[in-house]
C-alpha cells in the first residue's frame, strides 16, 4: 500500500485521485488466528498494531462490532497530557506521550498530535499547592511541567477572565507544555491502517456474543460472523467491559459504565491556543484545528449504556465555561453527544493477563483513555505476547482493589462517578 | 430524567445523587470476610438493562430511593424507599404531573 | 423600492423603512424583513465564503438550514458569530458583518485555496504535513507549524472577547401537549389539545405562526392559508390554557420526555425592554408532545450547484410570498418532484418571468405540464442542468438530456440565460427530535426520505414530519395528534377544507447529475461528490466514517442539507440500498444553541456564595479574604504595611503570648439524635462515643469503607440521646451524605436522625493564655474554670445576653474554647468577645494564623487526610478501637495499606532558614538540574513563631523512621531547593501541657 506524502497526494491528485486504495482491507474472519483482540477502538487497533511491530505477532484479529472506532475514540475531547499525581500514573502516561511524540511518523498517518500545551487553573492557595504537588511528582519523573503566573496565564489566553472579580479568581496554574490535543478519528485510522498493512485482519460488523472454552481455558469467541479461534483473546471493549466480561461468565467487575458528554461549539477563528481546565468545577476546554471548540465537563454520573447525556450537566458545564470566558456568551454550541466510560474504584485503569486463562483484560480507562491509546495497546501487546505485564502497566492490576494497591490520583475512594 | 420521589413526586434528575449499585450486600459490621468485603466495596453488577440501585433525594427529602432503571433506555421502571415500609411509585403510571 | 421587490404581497409593512449595514455599507429594508430577505431586495447576491476553497455563496435558503449565508451580528463591542442571515430579523441600527474572507468578501485571498484543486480532497491532511523524521522540525514541530496557518485560515466567525452585558433566563415550564411547530399540523394539534382542556404549549421557530400556510399559497376554509394560520393563532392566543412561544426553538429531547427549547426574546429589537432577557431557555416537561416540525427541501447534487443565485425551490417561494422579495428576474427551476411546480407557479404569480422547469423525469404528469403552463415555462423534461455560469452571481446554466433510471446525460448542451436556479430534490422530514428521543429512522423508498422511528417516548407525530406533505393531511393528522395527546378520542366536528395545488409526494429517486465540474453536497464545508466517492475508495464507506472523513455534516448546518444527498452518492458507489449504508442518529441541539442561554442565571454567578454570620465584621476590621470551597474565609487581619507573613505571624504570636479568637463557623456541624445515636457513632467513628458522659466532647476519626482516614472533627456529647457532630469545613457535605447513607440504606435499624445544623451555629474559637480570663469576663451563668469547664468540657452560659455554648477544646496546642451561638446572634457574641478580649490584648487572627499553629501542633487537616492516606499514616493508631468494628475497620489492613514504604505524616524544619512551599517535594540527594526520586511532598509549611523557623508537615516515605536525619526539599517549579530535618509531626508542646493547663 502506498505511503501517504506530500509526493503521493500531489500524483494522485493529478490522476483524478482516482488510484487511492482502502485505508485497510475488509477481510472475512478467518477460523483461527494466534490473537483475537475484541474491540477496534483505539486500545484494540493499537493493540494489533504493537502485536505486529513490537513482537512480530501477525496473524492478529481485531473484532468491531459496529464500525472501526465508533467507540471513544471518536467521542472524546481529544486531549493528550501526562500530568498525573502519582508515580504509576505518570510513568504509563509519559510513555504514553513519547509515542505520541512520534506516532504520526510511525504511522505514516498524520494524527495532528499539537502539543500546545494543557493549563490546569488554579483558584485558591491549596490548590495551588495542590497543583505544585503535582508538578512538581512530575519533574522528579522527568517529565514536564511548570508553575504560571496570572500575568502569564493571561498572555497565553487573552480571552480568559483573570480578573480579581471573577467568583472563583485565577490564583496560577499548572502547564505541561508538552501536552496538547490530536485528531481522534486520525488515531484510529492510522493504527487501523498500520496494523492492517502488518497483516492484521480488521473485522468490522462482527460482534462476539460468547466466548470458547477448553475446560478453564478461553479458546476463541463465538461472533455473529461465526466462530474464531485464538490462543489468545484480548478484551478491548472500555465501556462494554461489563457486558462481555458477562460472556465470560464474569458477573461482578471493579467497573461502573458511565456517560460522559462532550461539546463542541461552531468553528470559530482561534481563541483558544492551548489545554485549559477549570479548578472549581470539572471543566475542560481547547479549540479545534477546524475552529470548534471542543469542551466538557463531569460525568452525567450514573451507570448508562445509552451514549446519552441529560441536561443538568449540559447547564453545569456551559455555566463553567462561561465563568471562565465571559465574552463566549453568544457563541453558540452546535454538537453534544454522550461516551460511555468504564470507570474504576479508583479512576485508574486495568492492563493485565487474565482473569482466566487464555484471556487478557485491558479496561478500566474513566475517561482519560484517549490520550493514553498509544502506551494502553504497547503495553497490552506486550502484556499478551510474553505473559506477563511491563513494568509500566505492572500496577493496573485486577485484584490491586482488593490487596489495597490502590492508584487513586483524585484520592475520592471507590466512587466511580467521583474520579 | 424524571425520578418519582414516594414523598415529593416527579422530580428531575438535578435534585438526586447517585449512590450507585443497590444489589450490594454489606458484610455483617464484625465480619472479617475480606472477599466479602472487597465484593461488597469494589465489585458492581453493571447491567446493560435494568438495574436495581440507590438515588438519595439529596436536592428534596433525602431520602434513598431504590430504583429499578434500565440503563440502555434510561426509562425509570419503580421507585420505593430504601428503608423500605412505605409505598412504592410506578413511574410508568405518573403521566403528566 | 428595489428593483427586486414585489410592490405588493408578503407580511413586510412597506411603509416602515428600517435602516441597517452590512460589511459597513448602509441598506434599507422594511419591518418583518430578514437580514436576507432585506439584502436580497436590495440585490445582493453574495453572502458568504465556504470553509476550505472560499467560493462565493448566496442564499440557499430561506431558513435555519442555510449554511453559506452566514453573519456576525455586533452589537456594539459584543459579537455574535455565525448566525444565519435568513435567521436575523432587522431592526433600526443592526450591524451584521460577513466573515471568513479577507479582505473583503467579494475579493477574498482565501479563495487561492481553488487552486489547489484536487490536492486539498476529502482527509488530505492526514496523508501529509508529517514533515522530516530529522533536524529542527522533527516530531511534531513541523505539523504545528503547519498548523498555525491552518488554524487561522480555518474557522467561521471571530468570537468576541467582550463580556456580554445580556441577561439570560431559565423558564421551567410543564404542560399537558407540547406542540412542536405551528405550521398546519401544529396548529391543529395546538387547538385539538386546547380544545380538550389539556394545558398547551406551542413553539415555532420562526417569528411567526403558520409554517407553510405562511408561503403555499393554499386555501383553507376559503381564505387564504396564511390568514387562516393567523386566525388559529389568535384563537389560540386567546386561551389561558395555551402558552404561545413564537422565535422558539425546541433544541433537545432528553430523558423524561424533558425538552429544551431556546425562545430568542430580544434579538430583533433595536432596544430590549425593560427586564426582558436576551433569551430565555426553556425546559419543558410535557405529558405527551406533538410533533409537527414539517421538513427540509433537498438541493440536488450537479455541477456548479453552490454558484450565488442557486437556491432552493420553497425558498425563493418563501421570498417571494412571505416578503415580497424575488430571487431573481429570469428564474429556472430544476427538479426531482413535483414541489417545484407549485413554486414556479408562485414566482410568476409575484411577477417573475420563469424561463425553463428541468424535471429529471421523463414522465411529467398532465397535473404538472398544466402547472408549468400556468408559469408559462418551458418544461424541460427529462433534462438536468449539467453546469451553471457565472461569479458572484448566476447568469445562466447549461442542460442537457437525462435518463432518470440510467443518470445517464445524452445529447447537446443548451445554454439557458437565468440569473436564479431554484432546485428541489424531495423533501427530508424533520425527524431529529424524534431521534434525539431514542430509535432509529427508518428509509421509505417511495419519499426517498427517512420518516420518522416508532415512539420510544410520549411524542406523536403529524403533518410533514411523518411525510404526508399534503395540508389536507397536515391538518387531518394534527387534529388526530391534539386529540390523542390531550387525552380526547371525541371528533370536534368537520376538519378545515384545503384546497391546494395537486402534486405527487414521492419524487424520483435522483440525487446527483454525473457531469464534469465541482457538485457540492455539504455546502458549508466544501464536500463535493467526488470527496465521498473518494471516501468510498478508501473505504470510509460506513455513514459515521463518511462524515468524519469527508466532515459532511459536520457543519453549522448539521447536515440538514446535505445528508440525505451525501448517503445516496455514498449508496450509489457501494451499489447498496440507502438504509444499508446508514442513518445518522441525531443528537441535541436541533439548532446550535448559545452558551449564555444554557448557563442563564448562572452567567456571572456560577456558585452560591456562602458567608458566616461575621462576615460583614471581617470584611469592616480589613481582613483579607479568600475562598474555601464556597466560603470565604479571612486569610488574615493586615495591618498597613504588613506582608502575608509578618500578619499571620503577629496573630500566632499574640495568639501564644495572650490570646485570640478566630471566626470557625464553617466547620460542618451535624445533630445526631435518638435513641441509638451512641451506638452509630460507635459504627461510624473509629473510636469509642458511647463511653463519653454528656457534657463532655471527644476528637474523632472517620474511615471510609475502604479503610482509608476520611475525615475527622470533635463530637460533643449534650444529652443522652444527642450529640453535635463537628465535621471538617470541605467534608461536611460528603459526611452528611455518609451518615444517611447508612442510616437509611445499610442500618435502617438504628433509630436515629441526622440534621445539617452548619448553618444554625456561629462559631468562634478563642485561644491562649488569657482565653480564660476573657472568657469569665464576659460569660454569665456558668463559671469557665477548670473544675466546671475541663478539657473537653461543655458548659453553657450567656454572653451579651445571648445564650451560647462553650467547650474548651484545642486546636492552636493553647487553651482553648469554641463558642457556639445562634447564627443571628454570632456578630454580638463575636463583638462582646472583642470587647472582652481589649484589655487583654486579643487579636482576631485568619486561616493563616490557623494553620500556622496548627502545624506547629501536628494536626492533619484535608492537606493530609487527602483521600489517600490511613490512621496509621498520619499517626492517629492510636484511634482505632480494637473493641469494637466500625466502618473501615475490616478494610484498612489490607496489605497495599500497610505497607512499609507508604507516605507517613513527618515534621520538617528548613535548615537554610528560608521559605518552604506547599507542594515542595523530598529528595535523600539534591539534584536541581535533574530531579528524579522524590520521597513525598510538603502537604502545609509556614514560619513558625513558636519555633523561630520555618516548618512543614509532610508525607514522606519511611517516614517516622528517618526522624532526625536530613533531607532536601526539591522544588524545581519554584526553583527552591534545600536541606531539611526531618522531625516528629508534634512540633510545639508536645506534652499538651498549654492546653490541658
Amino acid at each position: 500500500m502506498a505511503e501517504y506524502s506530500a509526493f503521493s497526494l500531489l500524483k494522485n491528485a493529478l490522476a483524478g485521485n482516482k488510484d487511492w486504495k482502502p485505508a485497510w482491507r475488509k477481510p472475512d474472519p478467518k477460523a483461527s488466528y494466534d490473537v483475537i483482540v475484541i474491540g477496534g477502538g483505539g486500545h484494540g487497533l493499537s493493540t494489533a498494531y504493537y502485536l505486529a511491530r513490537e513482537h512480530g505477532i501477525t496473524n492478529v484479529a481485531v473484532l468491531e462490532k459496529g464500525w472501526l472506532g465508533s467507540g471513544n475514540v471518536g467521542r472524546n475531547t481529544t486531549a493528550v497530557r501526562s500530568n498525573y499525581l502519582l508515580p504509576q500514573n505518570t510513568r504509563f502516561y509519559e510513555h504514553s506521550m513519547k509515542l505520541w511524540e512520534n506516532l504520526s511518523h510511525d504511522l505514516n498517518y498524520n494524527v495532528m498530535f499539537s502539543q500546545r500545551g494543557c493549563l490546569n487553573l488554579a483558584h485558591t492557595p491549596a490548590q495551588l499547592d495542590d497543583y505544585a504537588r503535582r508538578g512538581n511528582a512530575m519533574r522528579h519523573l522527568g517529565v514536564d511541567a511548570e508553575l504560571m503566573s496570572v500575568e502569564q496565564i493571561k498572555r497565553l489566553v487573552p480571552a480568559l477572565d483573570v480578573s480579581g472579580s471573577a467568583r472563583f479568581p485565577v490564583l496560577g496554574g499548572l502547564m505541561q507544555p508538552r501536552a496538547g490535543t490530536a485528531r481522534h478519528d486520525a488515531v484510529a485510522w492510522g493504527y487501523a491502517r498500520g496494523a492492517d498493512r502488518r497483516g492484521v485482519d480488521i473485522i468490522e460488523n462482527c460482534e462476539v456474543t460468547g466466548f470458547l472454552r477448553d475446560g478453564g481455558r478461553i479458546t476463541g469467541v463465538s461472533t455473529t460472523r461465526g466462530e474464531i479461534r485464538a490462543k489468545k483473546v484480548a478484551l478491548a471493549v472500555a465501556g462494554s467491559t461489563g457486558h462481555v466480561m458477562q460472556l465470560a461468565g464474569i458477573s461482578h467487575m471493579p467497573i461502573e459504565s458511565h456517560v460522559l458528554q462532550a461539546f463542541v461549539s461552531e468553528s470559530l477563528k482561534p481563541v483558544i491556543d492551548t489545554v485549559l481546565t477549570f479548578g472549581m468545577g470539572h471543566f475542560y476546554i481547547s479549540q479545534s484545528d477546524k475552529g470548534g471548540l471542543v469542551y466538557g465537563g463531569d460525568l452525567d454520573g450514573y451507570n448508562s449504556y445509552a451514549q446519552r447525556g441529560s441536561l443538568p450537566i449540559v447547564d453545569e458545564v456551559m455555566s463553567e465555561m462561561l465563568a471562565l470566558f465571559p465574552g463566549l456568551a453568544r457563541v453558540r454550541m452546535l454538537r453534544s453527544w454522550g461516551g460511555l466510560c468504564d470507570m474504576t474504584m479508583d479512576g485508574s485503569p486495568i492492563i493485565t493477563t487474565g482473569p482466566l486463562p487464555g484471556m487478557y483484560l485491558n479496561c478500566g480507562w474513566c475517561y482519560g483513555g484517549f490520550k493514553a491509546t498509544p502506551a494502553s495497546g504497547w503495553c497490552f501487546a506486550y502484556t499478551i505476547a510474553k505473559d506477563e505485564p511491563h513494568e509500566f502497566n505492572a500496577p493496573f492490576t485486577l485484584d490491586r482493589f482488593y490487596r489495597g494497591l490502590i492508584i487513586d490520583d483524585k484520592g475520592q475512594g471507590a466512587n466511580p462517578r467521583l474520579h | 430524567m424524571l425520578i418519582t420521589c414516594p414523598y415529593c413526586g416527579p422530580r428531575d434528575v438535578i435534585e438526586f445523587t447517585y449512590q450507585g449499585d443497590g444489589n450490594r450486600e454489606r458484610p455483617q459490621p464484625a465480619s472479617q470476610d475480606l472477599d466479602a468485603w472487597n465484593a461488597y466495596v469494589y465489585d458492581r453488577l453493571n447491567p446493560a438493562g435494568d438495574h436495581n440501585e440507590i438515588w438519595q433525594h439529596s436536592g428534596g427529602c433525602r431520602a434513598h430511593l431504590r430504583v429499578v432503571r434500565n440503563t440502555i433506555t434510561h426509562e425509570i421502571l419503580s421507585t420505593a424507599f430504601a428503608r423500605g415500609g412505605h409505598k412504592s411509585a410506578d413511574n410508568r403510571a405518573e403521566g403528566r404531573s | 423600492m428595489s428593483p427586486r421587490r414585489t410592490e405588493t404581497g408578503g407580511r413586510i409593512d412597506r411603509l416602515r423603512t428600517i435602516r441597517f449595514t452590512f460589511d459597513g455599507a448602509p441598506y434599507t429594508g422594511h419591518a418583518g424583513d430578514t437580514l436576507a430577505s432585506a439584502l436580497l431586495a436590495s440585490g445582493v447576491t453574495l453572502f458568504g465564503r465556504s470553509f476550505k476553497y472560499h467560493r462565493p455563496r448566496g442564499l440557499l435558503s430561506a431558513g435555519v438550514e442555510e449554511p453559506n449565508a452566514l453573519v456576525t451580528v455586533l452589537r456594539s463591542e459584543v459579537r455574535e458569530p455565525n448566525i444565519p442571515a435568513t435567521m436575523v430579523e432587522i431592526y433600526d441600527g443592526l450591524v451584521a458583518v460577513s466573515q471568513n474572507r479577507k479582505p473583503s468578501l467579494a475579493w477574498d485571498i482565501g479563495a487561492i485555496n481553488q487552486l489547489g484543486g484536487k490536492i486539498l480532497s476529502a482527509g488530505f491532511y492526514y496523508k501529509t504535513f508529517m514533515g522530516p523524521v530529522i533536524g529542527p522540525l522533527k516530531g511534531t514541530r513541523f505539523w504545528m507549524f503547519c498548523e498555525h496557518f491552518i488554524r487561522r485560515a480555518a474557522g467561521l466567525g471571530k468570537a468576541g472577547t467582550a463580556h456580554d452585558p445580556a441577561r439570560y433566563e431559565r423558564m421551567n415550564a410543564f404542560c399537558d401537549v407540547l406542540v412542536v411547530g405551528s405550521g398546519p399540523a401544529g396548529l391543529m394539534a395546538a387547538k385539538a389539545a386546547a380544545d380538550q382542556g389539556a394545558r398547551v404549549i406551542l413553539a415555532d421557530l420562526e417569528a411567526h405562526f403558520g409554517g407553510s400556510a405562511n408561503w403555499s399559497g393554499e386555501t383553507i376554509d376559503g381564505m387564504p392559508a396564511a390568514d387562516w394560520a393567523q386566525r388559529v393563532a389568535a384563537q389560540l392566543a386567546g386561551n389561558d390554557n395555551v402558552r404561545l412561544l413564537p422565535r422558539t426553538t425546541v433544541w433537545g429531547y432528553y430523558d423524561g420526555n424533558t425538552l429544551a427549547a431556546l425562545e430568542r426574546v430580544t434579538d430583533h429589537k433595536e432596544v430590549a425592554a425593560k427586564g426582558e432577557p436576551r433569551q430565555r431557555y426553556w425546559a419543558i416537561r410535557a405529558g405527551t408532545v406533538v410533533l409537527a416540525t414539517g421538513s427540509f427541501e433537498r438541493p440536488l447534487v450537479f455541477p456548479g450547484n453552490d454558484r450565488p443565485g442557486v437556491m432552493l425551490a420553497h425558498a425563493a417561494e418563501r421570498y417571494a410570498v412571505e416578503y415580497g422579495v424575488l430571487p431573481g428576474q429570469r428564474v429556472a427551476l430544476f427538479t426531482n418532484n413535483d414541489s417545484a411546480y407549485r413554486s414556479a407557479v408562485a414566482l410568476k404569480k409575484a411577477g417573475a418571468a420563469v424561463v425553463a422547469i428541468i424535471d429529471v423525469r421523463g414522465d411529467v404528469s398532465n397535473e404538472m405540464r398544466r402547472l408549468a403552463s400556468d408559469a408559462e415555462a418551458e418544461l424541460l423534461a427529462g433534462h438536468a442542468v449539467v453546469a451553471t455560469e457565472g461569479g458572484k452571481a448566476l447568469t445562466g446554466l447549461k442542460v442537457q438530456r437525462f435518463d432518470a433510471m440510467s443518470g445517464s446525460l445524452s445529447g447537446d448542451e443548451r445554454s439557458i440565460h437565468a440569473d436564479s436556479l431554484l432546485m428541489s430534490g424531495g423533501w427530508s422530514p424533520t425527524i431529529h427530535l424524534a431521534s434525539q428521543a431514542g430509535a432509529k429512522a427508518e428509509w421509505d423508498p417511495a419519499r426517498q426520505a427517512f420518516l420518522p422511528p416508532k415512539p420510544t417516548q410520549r411524542w406523536i407525530g403529524a403533518g410533514a414530519f411523518t411525510g404526508s406533505f399534503s395540508t389536507a393531511q397536515a391538518i387531518a393528522e394534527g387534529r388526530a395528534a391534539g386529540l390523542q395527546a390531550a387525552g380526547g378520542t371525541a371528533s370536534s366536528g368537520p376538519l378545515p377544507v384545503v384546497e391546494a395545488a395537486p402534486g405527487d409526494p414521492d419524487p424520483a429517486p435522483v440525487f446527483e447529475i454525473r457531469a464534469k465540474g465541482k457538485s457540492f453536497v455539504d455546502f458549508q464545508h466544501d464536500v463535493t461528490a467526488e470527496d465521498v466517492r473518494l471516501a468510498h475508495r478508501e473505504g470510509f464507506v460506513s455513514v459515521e466514517h463518511l462524515k468524519r472523513y469527508t466532515t459532511l455534516g459536520m457543519a453549522t448546518d448539521q447536515g440538514k442539507n446535505s445528508n440525505v444527498p451525501g448517503l445516496a452518492i455514498m449508496a450509489e458507489a457501494l451499489g447498496k440500498p440507502i438504509p444499508e449504508v446508514g442513518t445518522t442518529r441525531f443528537r441535541p441541539p436541533y439548532t446550535a444553541v448559545s452558551i449564555g442561554s444554557l448557563a442563564a442565571e448562572r452567567f456571572g454567578d456560577l456558585k452560591p456564595e456562602r458567608l458566616t454570620p461575621m462576615h460583614d465584621w471581617h470584611i469592616a476590621n480589613g481582613a483579607r479574604m479568600y475562598s474555601a470551597g464556597l466560603w470565604y474565609r479571612p486569610m488574615i487581619y493586615g495591618l498597613p504595611g504588613e506582608t502575608v507573613e509578618q500578619a499571620y505571624v503577629r496573630e500566632a504570636r499574640a495568639t501564644r503570648d495572650s490570646a485570640g479568637i478566630v471566626d470557625v463557623s464553617t466547620l460542618g456541624k451535624i445533630a445526631v439524635q435518638g435513641p441509638d445515636a451512641a451506638e452509630f457513632l460507635d459504627r461510624v467513628y473509629t473510636n469509642m462515643f458511647s463511653t463519653l458522659a454528656v457534657g463532655k466532647a471527644r476528637y474523632g476519626l472517620m474511615l471510609r469503607e475502604d479503610g482509608l482516614a476520611f475525615d475527622d472533627g470533635t463530637t460533643w456529647r449534650l444529652g443522652e440521646q444527642d450529640f453535635l457532630m463537628t465535621t471538617t469545613t470541605a467534608n461536611a457535605g460528603k459526611v452528611m451524605q455518609h451518615l444517611e447513607y447508612f442510616l437509611d440504606v445499610i442500618w435502617p435499624e438504628l433509630k436515629v436522625t441526622v440534621t445539617s445544623v452548619t448553618d444554625e451555629w456561629a462559631g468562634a474559637a478563642i485561644g491562649g493564655p488569657n482565653a480564660r480570663a476573657i472568657l469569665a469576663s464576659c460569660v454569665t451563668g456558668t463559671a469557665v474554670d477548670n473544675a466546671t469547664l475541663p478539657f473537653m468540657g461543655i458548659v453553657h452560659g450567656r454572653i451579651a445576653g445571648v445564650p451560647v455554648m462553650i467547650c474548651r477544646l484545642s486546636f492552636s496546642g493553647e487553651m482553648a474554647f469554641e463558642v457556639y451561638s445562634g447564627a443571628g446572634y454570632g456578630t454580638r457574641v463575636w463583638e462582646a468577645l472583642i470587647e472582652a478580649g481589649k484589655p487583654f490584648g486579643l487579636v482576631t487572627y485568619g486561616l493563616e494564623a490557623l494553620g500556622t499553629m496548627r502545624i506547629e501542633k501536628g494536626h492533619v487537616t484535608g492537606a493530609e487526610i487527602d483521600g489517600r492516606t490511613t490512621a496509621r499514616d498520619l499517626h492517629l493508631d492510636w484511634m482505632l478501637s480494637k473493641k469494637k468494628p466500625f466502618i473501615g475497620s475490616a478494610m484498612m489492613d489490607r496489605e497495599g495499606l500497610i505497607a512499609p514504604d507508604r507516605l507517613e505524616l513527618v515534621g520538617l524544619i528548613a535548615l537554610d532558614n528560608r521559605a518552604l512551599n506547599g507542594g515542595g517535594h523530598i529528595v535523600e540527594e539534591l539534584d536541581e538540574a535533574n530531579p528524579h526520586d522524590s520521597l513525598g511532598h510538603i502537604t502545609a509549611c509556614c514560619y513558625s513563631p513558636a519555633l523561630g523557623k520555618y516548618i512543614a508537615l509532610a508525607l514522606v516515605k519511611g517516614g517516622k523512621a528517618r526522624h532526625g536525619t536530613r533531607a532536601f526539599v526539591s522544588d524545581p517549579l519554584r526553583n527552591r531547593f534545600g536541606p531539611v530535618e526531618i522531625v516528629s509531626n508534634h512540633f510545639y508542646d508536645p506534652d499538651g501541657s498549654r492546653m490541658h493547663g
